[in-house]
Parts: structure tokens; sequence; C-alpha cells
């Protein structure tokens, strides 16, 4: 047993962190490097590269080559692009006109009963992401909840379906139950540091309650507003399991591509490209989140 | 003086108060739950198909229970979900008392950052990119593979809560245990690990509920024989839609449920802002 | 011999002294943002001593304090503990003790598990253990404690526990960092008899922080008044008071006058001054350099003594009375830069006749008017 650490702070510091780094290094930097190179080598046929350079990947995106070896525009997986960026907008939109409401509301509880109101949001947001998608399966789908009453009654024939499920509809319907939660949290936290006697003094000061709420309420809960927007979008934009079960094989979006690329497609390098752009994508808008929360910082130090 | 403060209550939430908001958050939680209700109502439905009600029926619970593969995929869940843990909360532990005592130095923003870099990353990308790695450096320790790749997105998991304690904790209690003649190690043991401790342990339930209920990674980089349970269920529901994955999955659900309320009272602090 | 008189004594003659310190400096930081903590600081305690750092905040008695504990290194300098050199001894080897200000009771465990906590890292017997527990706990009179947990006492009653933990391991000094600056008024009046009863009991020198004047001249048997990082002066209570060393120390504890004068004549022990108002003073000459002719004259406002107009040293006019219970205090203006600070005792003369705007007889005698070394 050690009566004494080894001597030197710095050497201890450098042991003690060297397995969280060693592990996320070995196991996630390391691997994205890879892909990356990846996305600029050739596919060989069933899955695995060739090394040698080749942009063929990127290029696939968007042309695809003719017969005759010439390359034509091909809008196939801009689409694609474009469906995620869209989805995952709609439901950070979505997410935000339902949650920022609710945040409010359960900032102005008294405290015991706020957290019951956090506990209870959380909850739902740790269970797994796969079986809450399964449930709008069952709400969705052919016969299911939404549907069954129209069955009943008669409107709706034994063969027919009111064409929820795989669609962008179910698909946006998903993204939005499953990040919610990371909508409201955030909201939350900064609503509740907000101090409501500014909002006071607004109305003191003849603000009607618009006025008040725009030009109080909503600004200091800017930080708030911008994190929670960034925790619904960015896993929206990547997002596999809720495009998978309830978009069906046509809507596709980004994560389902890459998926399928390194599953049925077997060509790794385009699959890379696509995981490229996506993490590209994301690392964008957090350095746009991390400039506006540096501003932020600023107006708030003074 | 009491009076006017209730008064002064009254009016704040008079003015701050929207109208319909209640109800607002009331439709909001039933939107939350429903969906998790149905999936637990239906799976003791006793028909065949899920969506058609035909009576009520614990028959896919015992077929669940009784399905071999359902077992063994549960079994490497938990062996996954543990092993992952006892090794990303160690790794978390070390490196949040190397951040928060190791004073500072060039690069610990980076080192955070680093830390902090599977919560940034989309999940799709960390999941080929280990798929990649794994097949192309020709590693292949069967669930070992997949228990690398859990403790890499654990590790942030555990990292947070463990930090958060450490930030909180009062640095002098471990002067005074050096004053009193202790030893690093002495001091370490006996006064620095108990009050980590509810942090230790938060981050351990954390790291365990996220290895758990983890899809995408885990079907990438899992080989045959080592499907966990989100990844069975997944292959079921590609099959064909069946109440017994209601079953499995209500069972799933329980136990995350267990698992974040339990986490949610270890680390609620008390009125007089300590907790434990 | 009293403690005093030992401190006296040219080190070679006295028992060795519980802790020297020779030219200690403390710097943070490097380069133009340095900062320098301590200046220099040398002087020595005895043992068996009650000694006290006393000056505002800033001043340097924590670093010196914690340098000391070694929860701070020096940039320059020796601490030597009873004749051996202590500086490059990490903490938990030396034999130095430490009550921290806001007591830090290691909350998982009980207060006689806290009390028994150094005694434990020492490798004592049991027996020896439970023993000096108990007897420790006695000596602070928190024997019906001994199970409790931290949370559940007071803060004197915290602040008990935490000097019997200090004091349990016997060590050979005893720090305390500003212990009863957390308690009220009452219990910090009575926690100071104790602490000056256990040190006496004990036997162990006590080095004690503190910002409060009272405190340091009420409980030490000598004082070392510190300034941004200096040591000012250091002495017996009674010393420190009566004889400041220089300007700082005259105003830091209890008020003061300060008046400016040029010297007249040398008169042996006794100098004639003429101040920049005109009036004629004669001053203790104690503190009088060669050669030196502009001086600062330094009183006490209680060493005033007032009689009737144009009967005593100088006449001056009340500018301000201020009534506090148990004596009065005036300012009165006798032509000088700034009006006297004069404090009447309750009782001596019927204080209700004294009115702003009296004209009274001021009675500054040589042996209250003292020459300050700037």
């Amino acid at each position: 047993m050690m009566a004494n650490l080894p001597s030197s702070p710095a050497l201890r510091r450098t042991l003690s962190l060297a397995p969280a780094l060693g592990v996320i290094g070995i196991f996630m930097l390391i691997p994205v490097c890879i892909i990356a190179v990846f996305s600029f080598l050739e596919a060989k046929s069933f899955g695995g590269v060739v090394w040698s350079f080749s942009t063929d990947a990127y290029v696939q995106l968007l042309y695809e080559r003719a017969l005759d070896d010439s390359l034509m525009l091909s809008p196939g997986y801009l689409i694609i692009i474009w469906r995620s960026f869209l989805l995952a907008g709609i439901a950070m939109l979505c997410c935000l006109v339902v949650g920022f409401p609710v945040a409010y509301f359960i900032s102005r509880q008294p405290l015991q009963h706020r957290n019951m109101w956090i506990l209870l949001i959380t909850i739902p947001f740790w269970t797994n992401q796969l079986v809450r998608t399964f449930a709008w399966i069952i709400i969705l789908g052919r016969n299911g909840i939404i549907e069954a009453p129209f069955h009943w009654v008669g409107i709706l024939g034994s063969d027919d379906t009111l064409g929820l499920m795989y669609s962008n509809f179910a698909i946006a319907v998903g993204l939005t139950y499953t990040f919610i939660p990371l909508m409201v949290l955030p909201i939350y936290a900064s609503l509740e540091k907000l101090d409501f006697t500014l909002v006071e003094a607004a109305a003191d000061l003849y603000s009607s309650k618009w006025e008040a709420f725009s030009k109080v309420i909503i600004p200091l809960s800017k930080p708030g507003i911008i994190a929670g927007c960034l925790l619904v979008f960015i896993p929206s934009l990547g997002a596999f399991i809720q495009p998978d079960l309830l978009g069906g094989g046509k809507n596709m979006m980004l994560g389902t591509l890459v998926q399928f690329q390194f599953s049925t497609a077997r060509n790794w390098p385009f699959g890379a490209a696509i995981a490229m752009i996506l993490l590209a994508a994301v690392v964008i808008f957090l350095m746009i989140y991390a400039r506006a929360a540096r501003g932020q910082q600023k107006m708030e130090l003074h | 003086m009491a009076a006017i403060e209730h008064s002064k209550r009254k009016k704040r939430r008079a003015f701050g108060e929207v109208p319909g908001l209640g109800a607002l958050a009331i439709a909001f939680m039933m939107f939350l739950y429903l969906p998790i209700l149905v999936l637990v109502v239906y799976s003791f439905n006793a028909g065949n198909i899920v969506m058609v009600w035909t009576g009520f029926s614990t028959e896919w619970y015992a077929r669940a229970f009784a399905n071999e593969d359902i077992r063994k995929a549960a079994i490497n869940s938990l062996v996954v979900a543990t092993s992952a843990t006892a090794i990303a909360t160690t790794c978390a532990t070390l490196a949040a008392l190397a951040l928060a005592r190791g004073g500072s130095f060039k690069g610990k923003g980076a080192t955070v950052g680093i830390i902090t870099l599977p919560l940034m990353v989309p999940e799709i990308v960390t999941a080929v990119a280990m798929l990649v790695f794994f097949s192309n450096i020709g590693l292949n320790f069967g669930l070992g593979n997949v228990i690398l790749a859990h403790v890499t997105f654990c590790i942030p998991f555990a990292f947070m809560p463990i930090r958060a304690r450490l930030d909180g904790m009062d640095t002098t209690l471990e002067q005074a245990s050096r004053d009193l003649y202790a030893s690093d190690w002495e001091t370490f043991r006996l006064v620095t690990l108990p009050q980590l401790m509810p942090g230790v342990l938060a981050g351990a339930m954390l790291s365990f509920v996220i290895s758990m209920d983890d899809f995408i990674i885990t079907l990438m980089v899992a080989g045959a024989g080592d499907t966990t349970l989100p990844v069975y269920i997944y292959s079921m529901i590609r099959q064909g839609i069946t109440p017994e994955i209601n079953a499995v999955s209500s069972i799933l659900l329980l136990f995350s449920i267990v698992l974040v309320t339990a986490y949610w009272f270890v680390t609620r602090t008390k009125p007089d802002g300590k907790n434990h | 011999m009293s403690v005093a008189q030992a401190a006296a004594l040219p080190i070679a003659e006295r028992a060795r002294a519980a802790v020297e310190l020779e030219n200690v400096e403390k710097t943070y930081g490097t380069g133009k943002s340095a900062v320098k903590a301590l200046k220099g600081v040398s002087f020595d305690i005895a043992d068996n001593e009650f000694f006290t750092l006393l000056g505002p905040s800033g001043c340097g008695k924590t670093t010196l304090l914690r340098a000391l504990a070694g929860f701070e290194s020096v940039t320059a300098g020796t601490i030597r503990l009873f004749g051996e050199d202590i500086v490059d001894v990490p903490t938990y080897k030396r034999s130095i003790n430490t009550v921290f200000q806001h007591y830090s009771l290691f909350p998982h465990m009980s207060v006689a598990e806290n009390v028994a906590y150094g005694l434990k890292r020492l490798k004592k017997s049991k027996s020896e253990i439970e023993a000096t527990v108990a007897d420790t706990l006695e000596l602070v009179k928190m024997t019906d404690f001994a199970g409790r947990l931290p949370a559940q006492l007071s803060g004197g009653q915290q602040q008990r526990v935490a000097l019997a933990r200090a004091l349990a391991p016997h060590p050979k000094v005893l720090l305390l960092d500003e212990p009863l600056s957390a308690l009220d008024l009452k219990l910090r009046q009575s926690m100071r008899q104790e602490l000056k009863q256990i040190q006496a009991r004990t036997g162990i020198t006590f080095i004690f922080v503190t910002h409060d004047q009272d405190e340091a001249l009420s409980m030490s048997d000598r004082v070392a008044v510190m300034s941004a990082g200096y040591v000012q002066q250091v002495g017996t209570p009674n010393e420190i008071y009566e004889h400041p060393a220089n300007r700082f120390v005259a105003g830091f504890v209890g008020d003061a006058n300060f008046i400016d004068a040029q010297i007249t004549s040398p008169v042996g022990a006794i100098v004639t001054c003429r101040t920049e108002g005109g009036a004629v003073l004669q001053a203790d000459a104690r503190n009088l350099l060669e050669g030196q002719r502009d001086v600062t004259l330094f009183l006490r406002p209680e060493k005033v003594k007032l009689a009737k107009a144009g009967s005593a040293t100088v006449d001056g006019e009340i500018t301000d009375i201020q009534y506090l219970g148990n004596s009065t205090m005036m300012h009165i203006d006798i032509g000088e830069a700034e009006p006297l600070v004069v404090t009447e005792p309750l009782g001596e003369v019927d204080q209700r006749l004294r009115q702003v705007g009296d004209r009274v007889g001021v009675i500054l005698s040589p042996s209250a008017l003292q020459i300050l070394v700037e």
C-alpha cells in the first residue's frame, strides 16, 4: 500500500488523466480521423477500402456517372441532406414553441413542486430512445391508436390508412417527442435564474405584458433558448432511430444514409464522406454557439 | 410583515401568470407519458396484433422471459453495462481529480474538451468510426469490443457529476487532514473519497443507464453473438411487430425509470444545501 | 521570569524559542503581476507563549500562519521550530496543528472521531487515543457530544471541537486562524477567557491571528502588529498600546491624535516643541533621533485632561460631543490641523454640563505626548 503517491504533482496529474484521455483518444479520436481519411479513398466492392486517393465519395453526393462516364447532377442525396436539416429545424421549432411555455410555467411554481416537474420531464428522456420511438409506431401506424377510431366509425375502410406513418410528418413527431426534454431543461435553468423583479420593474415603467415578455424575459433567457435549440437540432440532424423506424425506406436522413452505406450498400468511403459532412455541420453550429455564448458572457459581466 | 409578503407574492403570481399555461403544462406531460403508457398497456394485449386489443394477458411477458435469445441479450446488456460502468467511472474519477485538484496547466481546456467529446460528436459518426476502427485494426474481443465502445461514451457521463461534486467540496478539509499528520494517500482515502462518494455513485448510475440504453453504437460495433437488449428489440421490430416487443420494452423502461429516480434521490440537495 | 522578560533576553540566553522567523518572504506570481505578501519578517515566539498576529486584512498575517502550518511555501528566509528548520518539511510531518477559521470538521465523522483523527495518523495505541480524546473533550467541555456529527452542532460547539481536534495530538505549536470571528459578541468574549485558560493549562505555544485589537490586547502575552507584509512592531500589549513604534501601530491599535511640531529645545528626557498651530508643548523624548527637528507627536484620547479655559497647556473649543455610555468622546479644536479627540470617563466631571461651543483648557502632559517614528 503506497504511503505516498508519486511525488511530482505534474506527474500525478498526467497519470490520473491518462486512462480517460487514452480511452477516448484511442477509441474515438483516432477512429474519427480514420474515417476522415477513408472518405478520400476508393471503395472496395464488398466493403472496405482500396488505398488510393479519390474524391469519388464526395462527388457521389452531387453527381452520378452516366453510362458514358460524364457527370450528371443527381439530387437524390441532396434531398436527403435537405430533409435532415428541414426535419431537424422543424423539430427544433416545435420543441421551442411547446417547450418555452412549459419551462416558464415550471419556473413560476413553488420550489418543491418544481423539482417534481423536472424529475417527471427527465425520466422519459433517460429511457431507451428505441423503445420510445417504437411506441409511436403503435400510435401512428395502420390500425394504431389514432387511426382506430376512424376505422370504427367507418370513415376508413379496413384496408385504408391515414398514412401518418412512414412520412416526414412521423419523423418530425418522433424527433420532437424524443428531444423536447432537452429544450425544456436549459430554458428552465435560464428562467429559474431570472430575477422576476426585473419584469415587475418593466411593468412599473408602463410595459404591457407582451412588451415585458419580449423585451425582458426573452433576452434574459436567451442562453437557455440557444442551448435548448442546439441540444435538439444537433442530435436530430444525425438521428438514426426516428427516420429508420418512422420514415420507412423512402424518407432517409443523414443518419440512416450513413448506416446504410456500412451495412447494405457497402460503400465505406461514401458513408465516411457523409459522416464527415454531418460532423462538419455539427462543429459549425457548435462554433456559432460558442461565439454567441461568449457575447452573452460579455453582456452579463458589465 | 407576513401579510405584506403574502400580498406581494400574490401580486407577483398574478402578474406573471399567463392563463391556460397550467393546462398546457399538463397536456405536455400527457404527451410525454402517453406513448410510454400505450406501450405498457398493449404489452398486456392477449391478441397477436399489437394495435387490436383482444383482452388482458401476461402471456407475452412469459414468452419474453422464456425466450432464450432475449435472456442472452439481457445478460449481455447487463455485463456490458456493469463492466463499462466500472471502468468508465474509475477513469472519470481519476480525470476529475486531476482536473479539479491538479492546478492549472497548459491545455486544460483542451483536456476537458476531449473528455466531453463523445457528447458532441453525433452518435452515428462515432458508431461507424468505431466499426471501421475495430475491423481495420483487427481487434476482436467479442463482447469486449462493445464494452470498450461503451466505456468511451460513458466516461463523460460519469465525469460530469463527479466533477460537479469535487468543485463543490470544501478544500480546507483536505488541508485539515494534512495538518493532522495524514499522508496524501491517507487524506485521499479517509477524507476526499468519502466526501466524493455521492458524486461517484451518481456518475456510475448515469453511466449504467446510458450503457443499457445505447443502440446505434452497439448496433454497428457488436458482432453476431454479442447482441444487447436494445439491438435485439430492433431486430424484433424489423421482423414484425408483436406484443412481445412491448413486453421486453416495458421491462427495459421500468429498469431505466427505477435507476433514474434513484439517481435523482442521490443527487438531490437537501434544504440545508448539503446532500447525504 | 515572565514571558515578556524572557523575550527581551538575547536568543542564546533564554530557553530555546518555540518559533524563530528569519527574513521570511512570500511572493505570489511572477514578473509584473507579482504580489509580495510577506516582506522580510523576522521575530521569535517563546515557548508557552500566547502570541497574536494582529493586522488589517491583507497585511499578511494569514499568509504567515499558513506558512507556519505548511500550507504555503516561503520564497525566502528560514522558519525554525524549536531550533529545527521546517521550511522544507511537509505539512503532515510538522508538529504544528491548526484551528481553522470555519472549523473544517470532517462532516462524515463524529466529534470523537474528528478529535481522534490526528492521534490515529500518528499511530498511537488504542488505549492512549481513547484516554487523550476523553481528556481533550473534557478540556473544551464537549464530553457529552462525543457521538454527534458536526452538522448537529452549533457554531460555538463546532469551534470547541476544532480546538480539541488540534490539541489532542499535543503539538509543539497551535495555530488559530481568526477562530472567534464567526461567533457573536457575548460568545466571543467568553471564548477569549477559555482560550487563555486552555493555553495556560496545556502549556502549548498558541499563535493567534486576528484583526480585532481588543482580542489581541486582552488575550496575548505578546503581539506582532503587521501591515502590508511587514511586521510593524512586536511587543507586549502594554508596549504596543502605550509606546507604539510608528504611526500605523498608533492608529491601528486604539484611537490616536497626531500633532505635527518642530523641536525647539531638547532637555534630556523631555523635549520642547512648537506645533504648527503655535502651541508650545513638552513631550517624551524617548524616540527622538539624532538631529531630528520635524516630529509627529502622538497622544491617546484618554490621556487628555480637561480644565477651565486659560488654566492649562492650550485652550480649545468643543466642536462635537458623543455620549458612549461609559465615557464621553469629544472633538476639541485647539488650532491644529485636526481637532483633538478626547475621551472622558463617566463620573469625573458632570458631562451634562459640557456643550458644543464651550471653551476648555486642555492639559497635555509630557508623559502623555510621545514622539512617533514614521
